[in-house]
């Protein structure tokens, strides 16, 4: 009743010149840029903007999570898997810097999010007043705009340029810290959406000569190979991408981030880069005559030593951050635009094409790495569970369908390396950050962008503890997801260096767990643990079959490890098979 | 090879760019040699001029972090051939040394540099130059006793033709620009 009388008192017209407080103005400008979802924790400073939420149900979803970080990755994710950006509140001080991880991995990762904080009341600023913290200046190395509001008719044209900021150009997080009284005091409202910054240029017109004399290199080219990165999904640029590649005949091969932008089961594709990527692309990568690198960033990981990397190949480079050009790998032919963009003007540039040949050296790659490593590690047929079978389980139970989830560790790269994408943004994982804990959270902003789609999260014991919390968040909401703990009883990947690097001293890496079926029952999260072989398959599709969340605690091998490897130090032609 | 570049960096008046711009430098290990700010000839649009040493290469990545920011307008890299730049420094010495003849006062005329005040305990001298002309001075003063020296950072004017106002220009066409959406023939 209660709720209903203010509904009546505080109704607000769009762009009308209502008297508003600067906490409904701020939901308000987010109503004006469709958001429909928010992840958030309250507290002190963030009051009015709480309270101005209940006015608004049925317009704002508020997802209470159990840790701002969780709200944090749970945006992100939110995110990854839709078309928008996310969004998340927390309160000041403490509030603010649990947001920190969360936005330091949205800004690693290049995903639009808009954080909102709240401040302590403008006269208190400076004072060390309770609670506060500047979290302008700690959030500045990590957010691609922040900024500070204190008085409330500032709001809408500070929200306006942070989603405009946010969703263009190469995206990220951005932060406003918005005071308690400007949340508190009244304004004029009136909303205009941002899409024009005067020092701020995203949108750069295409680089035409650039892009006709790579057009000319790929027609010439004997050996050239696509390495598709993030920023072709941030693009929305699959579809071209596909167009160029099946057009030219050129195999691709992905970052980490960038799988699921091109089908892992397409005829060109080769597979993933890097440290533990697959065995063609990272060993051929230094045998190409031509790398087309199309938004992505050269990251330490995919290069491996910079000094041996792709010596043999010239390189173009499609990415729309600028700075990114050269940063690492000094390139012959830079176009600083919009993947999507210069791929559509590159295909009519380019002439049909294939490279058997060149390909069949990957798939004689291919062979080797699936006899060496990826049949006894997804098809084995005595000892524990491997955890590259669970996921190879899980991608032909799912036909690739499904949206997944991983924290980091190994966990993190068994999903990446055998799990089938087929669907653009279905694989959510932490990768310029390496942040563990994000995946529990970020299965929850997964499951509540993507509602319709079977999301999957799969977890290692020492990452799950670290924002096992949020399992309050799923229970509370009753989220749909499937957690799979790939339960080794070590941080494994860190265990896996001390035995390849450190002589096998396991310095704190053994875990000793609690019960996680039991964790997940007192949250009123069915569960059930394996560890035998000839449960596994039942145990995955009365999982997958389960209505609601569900955890499965796989008890895998202990001391597995990844491979293959690209050693730290070493060339991406060095790659390892075994040890 | 490590050289001097002179970095002009014009930058809208946002609260947290200097903090920003310095992030960039102090990850990168560049230590500042000095920093000038001060509005430019464009109302509103705020002109630093940073002096550091490092290689080519790496100025080139900074500048791009740089420019990277949203609030910044435009960064340029300069050597010191490439503008026409000046430092001005204040000397304050004590009025004792006067009494040693002319010395003091040829030594401001050789270095065009200029007496601004003459007090019974101190003079100052203003000298403007390059720095090397600057720490010249200095050393040929500091017998007579130097009580205090300050010398600010560079400021610096380039010798390209082409002025911040035609950037901006450009900048705001290639702002407004949208891309028509082109269907893909598959
Ligand atoms: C927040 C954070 N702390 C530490 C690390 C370093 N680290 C990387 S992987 C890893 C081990 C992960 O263990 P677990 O979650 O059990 O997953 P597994 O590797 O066994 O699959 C650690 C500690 C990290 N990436 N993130």
């Amino acid at each position: 009743m209660k709720t209903e009388k203010k509904i009546k008192q505080t109704t607000v017209q769009v762009n009308g010149q209502e008297h508003i407080t600067g906490a409904e103005a701020l939901l308000q400008c987010l109503i004006e840029e469709g958001v429909d979802t928010i992840f958030g924790y309250p507290g002190g400073a963030i009051m009015p903007v709480y309270d101005a939420l209940l006015n608004y149900e049925g317009k704002l979803r508020h997802i209470l999570t159990r840790h701002e970080q969780g709200a944090a990755h749970a945006a992100q994710a939110y995110s990854m898997t839709t078309d928008k950006p996310g969004i998340c509140f927390a309160t000041s001080g403490p509030g603010a810097t649990n947001l920190v991880t969360g936005i330091a991995n949205a800004f690693l990762d290049s995903v639009p999010v808009v954080f909102i904080t709240a401040q302590v009341t403008s006269g208190l600023i400076g004072t060390d007043a309770f609670q506060e913290t500047d979290i302008i200046g700690v959030s500045m190395p990590v957010t691609k705009w922040n900024c500070q509001v204190k008085k409330p008719q500032d709001i809408p044209d500070t929200i306006a340029k942070a989603f405009y900021i946010a969703k263009s150009g190469r995206p990220g997080p951005v932060l406003i810290d918005i005071t308690k009284d400007a949340q508190l005091e009244k304004l004029h409202f009136k909303y205009k959406k941002c899409d024009y910054i005067r020092s701020y240029n995203p949108l750069i017109p295409l680089h035409i000569k650039a892009i006709e004399s790579a057009a000319i290199m790929i027609n010439h080219a004997e050996r050239p190979l696509i390495l598709a990165g993030h920023g072709v999904l941030l693009s929305r640029a699959e579809k071209e991408l596909k167009t160029f590649a099946e057009k030219t005949g050129i195999p691709v091969a992905s970052t980490l981030l960038g799988l699921s932008a091109f089908p892992s089961d397409h005829r060109l594709f080769t597979g993933m880069l890097g440290m533990h990527g697959n065995y063609g692309p990272n060993l051929l990568t230094n045998e190409a005559d031509l790398i087309i690198a199309v938004g992505m960033r050269f990251d330490d990981r995919v290069t491996g030593n910079l000094k041996k990397y792709a010596k043999k190949a010239t390189i173009i480079h499609i990415e729309i951050d600028e700075a990114e050009i050269n940063k690492n790998v000094q390139v012959d032919v830079e176009i600083n635009n919009d993947a999507k963009e210069v791929l559509k003007y590159l295909i009519p540039l380019v002439k049909e094409n294939s490279f058997e040949q060149w390909i069949r050296e990957f798939r004689i790659c291919d062979k080797t790495e699936y006899e060496k490593v990826i049949k006894p590690e997804t098809k084995p047929e005595k000892g524990e569970i491997r955890m590259g079978e669970v996921v190879r389980l899980v991608s032909e139970l799912t036909k690739g369908d499904a949206i997944i989830v991983t924290d980091v560790g190994q966990n993190q790269m068994f999903a990446a390396r055998y799990y089938k994408f087929t669907q653009p943004n279905s694989l959510v994982t932490s990768g310029g950050m390496g942040t563990m804990g994000f995946g529990l959270p970020a299965a929850v902003g997964a499951k509540i962008g993507s509602p319709d789609k079977p999301v999957i999260a799969f977890l290692g014991d020492g990452g799950f503890q670290m924002t096992i919390q949020e399992l309050g968040t799923i229970l509370h909401y009753n989220i749909p997801v499937k957690i799979i703990i790939l339960n080794n009883s070590f941080l494994g990947m860190v265990r896996q260096w001390q035995d390849m690097f450190f002589k096998k001293r396991y310095a704190s890496t053994e875990l000793i767990n609690p019960d996680f079926v039991m964790i997940a029952n007192g949250f009123s999260i069915p569960a059930k643990r394996v560890s035998k072989r000839e449960e596994l398959k039942d145990s995955l599709i009365e999982m997958l079959a389960a209505k609601g969340p569900y955890l499965l605690d796989i008890t895998v091998e202990k001391e597995g490890n990844v491979f293959p490897m690209v050693e730290p130090g070493s060339s991406v032609s060095e790659v390892r098979l075994t040890y | 090879m490590k050289q001097e570049f002179t970095i002009s960096l014009f930058t809208e008046d946002h609260i947290g760019i200097l903090g920003q711009i310095t992030i960039i430098l102090t990850r990168r290990q560049i230590n500042i040699d000095s920093f000038t700010a001060s509005e430019s000839a464009v109302k509103g649009v705020y002109l630093l001029t940073i002096v550091v040493k490092t290689t080519s290469e790496m100025i080139q990545k900074v500048a791009r972090q740089m420019e990277k920011l949203v609030d910044v307008l435009k960064v340029f890299v300069h050597t010191s051939d490439q503008i026409i730049y000046q430092e001005i420094a204040l000397f304050k010495v004590t009025t004792n040394a006067l009494m040693s003849g002319n010395i003091i006062d040829n030594i401001v005329r050789a270095h065009h540099a200029r007496i601004l005040e003459v007090s019974p305990e101190y003079i100052v001298i203003e000298k403007t130059g390059h720095k090397a002309e600057i720490s010249e001075l200095l050393t040929q003063l500091e017998p007579y006793g130097v009580l205090q020296f300050a010398k600010s950072g560079r400021v610096a004017i380039t010798k390209q033709v082409k002025e911040l106002n035609s950037y901006l220009k450009e900048m705001d066409e290639a702002n407004r620009y949208k891309p028509e959406t082109i269907e893909v023939i598959n």
